[in-house]
């Protein structure tokens, strides 16, 4: 499987994850949380950054299910899921994800039956690539 | 002020045969292409000062200009953004050769992406998308990206797999009048169409596009200069660049608008430079690279209103005699998928009249470039 390949920008954010907190860039000048992290504010044009800890819950904005042809990793694991997911503190930062059936397990945990737009879900860091599990009602 | 409208036209065309596999090598393709264009023109390759072309071009400018036998080149540019860049290269040439800094332009598109190796397959390079945010999760290559947000836009406007469908049909079925179309002698029937295979659902084998080799390119000169030419000219009536505002290529799902790409403000531009407005426009030829790319860039180049490019594929509207015949080829999806240069050739022969499937009387065209990246379009008149 792919790990991520950082940049300068986005080395925080994998650090953060390997700790257990989902952290999202935010403007120290006017406070707007931005994604993916840059270098400096489209809004005010600071340099300032920081890592805002956010609570972890959000909602599937959108998700497909890849099929061959894929990379071997990846085919051997499909069909699986690849959703988009809405931050409660901030919907318009989305980060893709995995929606997995309990912490730790495979990409193609998930029935694809189970995936719905709007569905609440709760970040799950385990290995430092943040996973995503339904909330329970 | 005048700008670009009507100052500068196409005078010629030339393509090499489209396949899933051909012999010859990319630059020898893109010499085929250059050397015909140039031939439809009436044109001498000595005369060439000026080259465009957009990124993912292997055959570099030294070296077309070396074996065609150009002059001394006074202007030449590469547009970013792959298939976002096809209509620039025309519309690069027509700004160069307005403010004099050239006089005849060739722009061009040489493939072989049916027998070469896919981008995304090349794990060692960051692609064009951070690809640190993606790929670790499977989100691998463009379809999936895009079946994202065709995900969220079925879910947001009602739009259908019938929908999409009504858009690989008219592909399809231009195709089958287009002996040059690789999909020249096979049907495509509903019934096929949903039961193929998925590639990222929701989006399955007839949403995407062929994976072709070939070559085209087209030649540009002033309006002035065109009417000494062999052909008909093909005025460049309007044309637009367009990177919005904190657009993000094909995961704009990091925009605050994900379903408004750059089709709208490169609209924008188009229709303030020009005469002309949608409903004036005779045929489209609108990059489809995947099915939903067309519905969204109804939606944005003004043929309907946001959310509607799905009813608006409804009752034959994207067929020969509907509302607006589109890719009268056979598009990327049908003709071949040569990064939406066969749409530029194909404008240029609704006007000349020599279409395979020619909407009578066709005097306007628009064109576009890849929707979903940073992209750019052109209106076509006689
Ligand atoms: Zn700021």
């Amino acid at each position: 499987m792919l790990r991520p390949v950082t940049d300068p920008d986005g080395a925080p954010f994998w650090e953060y994850a390997a700790r257990g907190e989902l952290r999202v860039q935010g403007c120290v000048e006017c406070g707007e949380l931005r994604f993916p992290p840059r270098p400096c504010c489209p809004h005010c044009q600071s340099f300032e950054a920081e890592w805002r800890l956010v609570s972890g819950g959000g909602r599937v904005w959108s998700y497909v299910v890849p099929h061959p042809p894929l990379l071997p990793d990846y085919a051997e694991l499909a069909p699986y899921n690849v959703v988009v997911v809405e931050l409660d503190e901030a919907p318009r930062i989305r980060l893709v994800g995995n929606l997995v059936a309990e912490p730790g397990a495979a990409i193609d945990s998930m029935p694809a039956e189970r995936l719905r737009i709007g569905a609440r879900v709760r970040v799950v860091l385990g290995d430092g690539l943040p996973a995503w599990v339904l909330e329970r009602a | 002020m005048a700008g670009l409208k009507d100052a500068t036209a196409i005078v010629g065309i030339g393509q090499t045969p489209f396949a899933k596999h051909l012999p010859e090598d990319e630059r020898t393709l893109a010499c085929r292409a250059v050397l015909a264009a140039l031939d439809d023109a009436g044109i001498a390759p000595g005369e060439v000062d000026a080259l465009a072309s957009y990124t993912m071009e292997e055959t570099d400018e030294v070296e077309l200009a070396k074996a065609c036998g150009f002059g001394d080149l006074t202007f030449f540019s590469k547009v970013g953004f792959g298939g976002g860049g096809s209509c620039a290269t025309v519309a690069h040439l027509a700004a160069a050769i307005t403010a004099g800094q050239a006089s005849v332009g060739v722009a061009w598109r040489s493939r072989k992406r049916g027998s070469g190796p896919r981008p995304w397959t090349n794990t060692t390079v960051q692609l064009p998308t951070p690809a640190q945010w993606t790929r670790p999760y499977g989100l691998l290559r463009p379809v999936d990206e895009i079946a994202m947000l065709t995900r969220r836009y079925m879910h947001e406007y009602g739009a259908t797999r019938d929908h999409l469908f009504n858009v690989a049909l008219a592909c399809r079925n231009r195709a089958n009048q287009n002996p040059a179309a690789i999909m020249y002698d096979r049907p495509l029937t509903r019934e096929m169409y949903m039961t193929s295979r998925w590639v990222s659902e929701p989006l399955c084998l007839f949403d995407n596009c062929l994976e072709t080799d070939g070559a085209l390119a087209c030649v540009v000169v002033s309006a002035e200069r065109a009417r000494d030419c062999r052909r008909e000219p093909v005025y460049v009536h309007s044309a637009a660049q367009s990177l919005p505002a904190q657009h993000h290529g094909m995961v704009n799902y990091w925009n605050d608008d994900p379903l408004t790409g750059p089709a709208w403000s490169a609209a924008r531009h188009l229709w303030k430079h020009s005469d002309l407005a949608p409903e004036d426009v005779d045929v489209a030829q609108i990059y489809d690279a995947f099915t939903p790319l067309v519905l969204l860039s109804l939606e944005g180049y003004g043929f309907c209103g946001r959310g509607e490019g799905g009813a608006f594929t409804e009752g034959g509207a994207l067929e020969t005699g509907g509302l607006l015949p589109v890719n009268t080829g056979g598009g990327g999806l049908s003709e071949a998928y040569v990064h939406g240069f066969n749409l530029i050739n194909e404008g240029v022969k609704q006007l000349r009249g020599t279409s395979t499937a020619q909407v009578p009387g066709a005097s306007t065209c628009l064109v576009t470039a890849g929707e979903g990246v940073p992209t750019s379009a052109l209106l076509l008149r006689n």
